[in-house]
């Protein structure tokens, strides 16, 4: 058994929708501290398999290991548990929530519990928050900004933190600089090395491959259900790459 | 300078911020309409009848945070006192009645929730269905005719008298502080906000957004059968029609104290505020001696300025630089 080379292995993976084949014996890997761009057109596949690795669906044949074990994941929340963690675009942020709030959802801190729920401790829910924000170096006033008036890249970095913070062993983003200033997708793009310098895993999921190239370490592409290409950067150049994406 | 600035900035910026201004005009007006609004007598009056809003209000409020509604409160809030007398003239024991027939309010509340979240349909529908239903319960069951009331029943816990108060009125504030508690202190009242502001989010984030919408709903509909036990022992009497149109003015005095229709955002505070203000129109207006038929339209002249004022205060708060 050789697994432990790698932290994710998504083996021979296969998902029919309604008689629609979208994965077609798709092997997927993703090493230790490594970022992985995971890059195809619309319709390609990508969002299948990231929604396999993240519980929302079963695979209909195909093996997952994580961490060198075997899982059958049944559950976002039990994949969540392992140390996966998924920001999709808008799904990630309660927009109309304080800072602090989202970071802690579902995982607030108590000063007693009462039973029936817990009496927040908001004194170290403050000083975590913004801990948890110097980390990835986002400056932010108060952890009681409500999330909807910061920009699209802040709240990237509040996603990122949050998912640095409860130490995310791989943090998967989906299309994470989509509708981003070029400045603003500067700072994702940082945060995401970040990650890595914690010796975390991501997988950067896009169609744009110029957002992704900077900071992978290696590229995996999909088309039409299947991998087409799967490159160390040093092997590979854009221009290689941009064929295999666009070939029908 | 730019500090003062600043902590008007944030007064501005809360939700409950314009219900405030408007509670504090409207009394006001009708103190300088007629000074006797704010006697000792009158003040009694008010707070005499509030609960019977208030605590419904705030069963709402719980509810649309986390995104769901509830038209069925009017039906449940005359439901439950009557299958309450209706026990215990049938020899039950009052506490034990008052026990059930709460227990059935809960039921009602699982059962708008059940249905809600399993078929997947609005509960502005399911609830609405069940104001009909459990009205048309009360009108079967009752012939459309106020059932007996026991003499027997001691009423004292709930709205006896002290002072100018009534016990009702430490029954609004505790249950008040409960749920403002449960809302803004627990984990509980943080994933209340999340379900109701991105349940895709809460979910992800491993919330049984499900389990916390069905709390509340239950929730509500217990708050609104307990009110209704509330009115019923203050008149010492159970009318079929009572609680009509009890689930608009609970709605509206929820939106005017910044509660968002979507869910999301909302605060007890606020809900407290529009709950005071809607029945101080009523009162004021009374003691204006001015046809009673108006308290209906002032209301809706609260309700749409409230959520208008809502919207434009904090926008102007939010452009102002500190």
């Amino acid at each position: 058994m050789a697994q432990n080379n790698y932290l994710v292995e998504m083996k021979d993976i296969y998902k029919w929708f309604s008689g629609v084949c979208a994965l077609n014996g798709v092997d997927f890997n993703v090493g230790y501290a490594e970022i992985v761009g995971l890059l195809g057109d619309n319709g390609a596949g990508k969002s299948t398999l990231i929604k396999i690795l993240s519980g929302y669906h079963p695979p209909d044949s195909g093996k997952i290991f994580f961490e060198g074990k075997e899982q059958h994941f049944s559950s976002p929340r039990e994949v969540r548990s392992l140390g996966i963690e998924t920001i999709y675009q808008e799904a990630a942020m309660v927009h109309k929530m304080s800072i602090m709030r989202n970071i802690f959802m579902g995982r607030e801190r108590g000063k007693v519990d009462m039973g029936f729920a817990k009496y927040l401790d908001i004194e170290q829910m403050e000083r975590e928050s913004m801990e948890a924000l110097e980390d990835v170096n986002l400056r932010l006033r108060s952890p009681h900004a409500i999330v909807d008036e910061l920009s699209g890249g802040q709240r990237q970095g509040v996603a990122i933190a949050r998912a640095m913070y409860f130490k995310s062993k791989l943090v998967i983003l989906d299309e994470p600089t989509n509708n981003l200033s070029v400045k603003e997708s500067e700072k994702v793009l940082n945060f995401i090395k970040e990650l890595k310098n914690q010796g975390i895993s991501s997988i950067f999921i896009s169609h744009n491959l110029y957002h992704v190239y900077p900071v992978v370490d290696r590229v995996v592409i999909l088309s039409h259900g299947e991998k087409v290409g799967d490159f160390q950067k040093e092997e590979t150049s854009l221009e290689e790459v941009t064929e295999l994406m666009v070939k029908p | 300078m730019s500090q003062t600035l600043n902590k008007l900035k944030r007064i501005f910026l809360l939700r409950e911020i314009s219900s405030f201004i408007m509670l504090f005009v409207v009394i006001m007006v009708f103190f300088a309409i007629s000074p006797l609004f704010l006697s000792r007598q009158n003040v009694g009056v008010v707070l005499e009848i509030i609960p019977e809003l208030g605590i419904v209000a705030i069963g709402i409020t719980m509810l649309m945070i986390s995104g769901e509604f509830d038209l069925s409160v009017g039906s449940v809030f005359a439901f439950t006192p009557i299958m309450m007398v209706l026990m215990i003239n049938w020899g039950m024991h009052p506490i034990l009645g008052i026990t059930t027939a709460l227990v059935m309010a809960l039921g009602i509340g699982a059962l708008n929730g059940f249905i809600t979240l399993t078929f997947g349909i609005p509960s502005f529908i399911t609830t609405l269905g069940g104001m009909m239903i459990w009205r048309g319960a009360v009108l079967l069951i009752t012939g459309g005719w106020p059932p007996f009331f026991p003499p027997e029943i001691n009423t004292h816990i709930i709205v006896g008298r002290i002072g100018i108060f009534r016990t009702s009125i430490f029954w609004y504030a505790a249950i008040t502080i409960i749920i403002w508690f449960i809302l803004e202190r627990t984990d509980f009242g943080n994933w209340v906000f999340a379900t109701g502001g991105n349940r895709v989010a809460a979910r992800a984030m491993g919330i049984e957004t499900n389990r916390v919408k069905l709390f509340n709903f239950m929730l509500c509909s217990m708050l609104a059968g307990f009110t209704g036990i509330i009115q019923a022992f203050r008149l010492r009497a159970t009318i079929p029609s009572m609680g009509g149109g009890l689930e608009m003015e609970a709605i509206a005095a929820t939106v005017i104290g910044g509660t968002a229709l979507m869910g999301g955002v909302g605060t007890v505070i606020g809900t407290l505020v529009g709950s005071f203000l809607i029945r101080v129109i009523d009162n004021g207006l009374v003691m204006a001696r001015a046809p009673s038929y108006w308290f209906r339209v002032f209301i809706g002249i609260a309700t749409i300025s409230a959520v208008i004022l809502n919207t434009y205060v904090r926008e102007r708060a939010k452009k102002m630089r500190c």
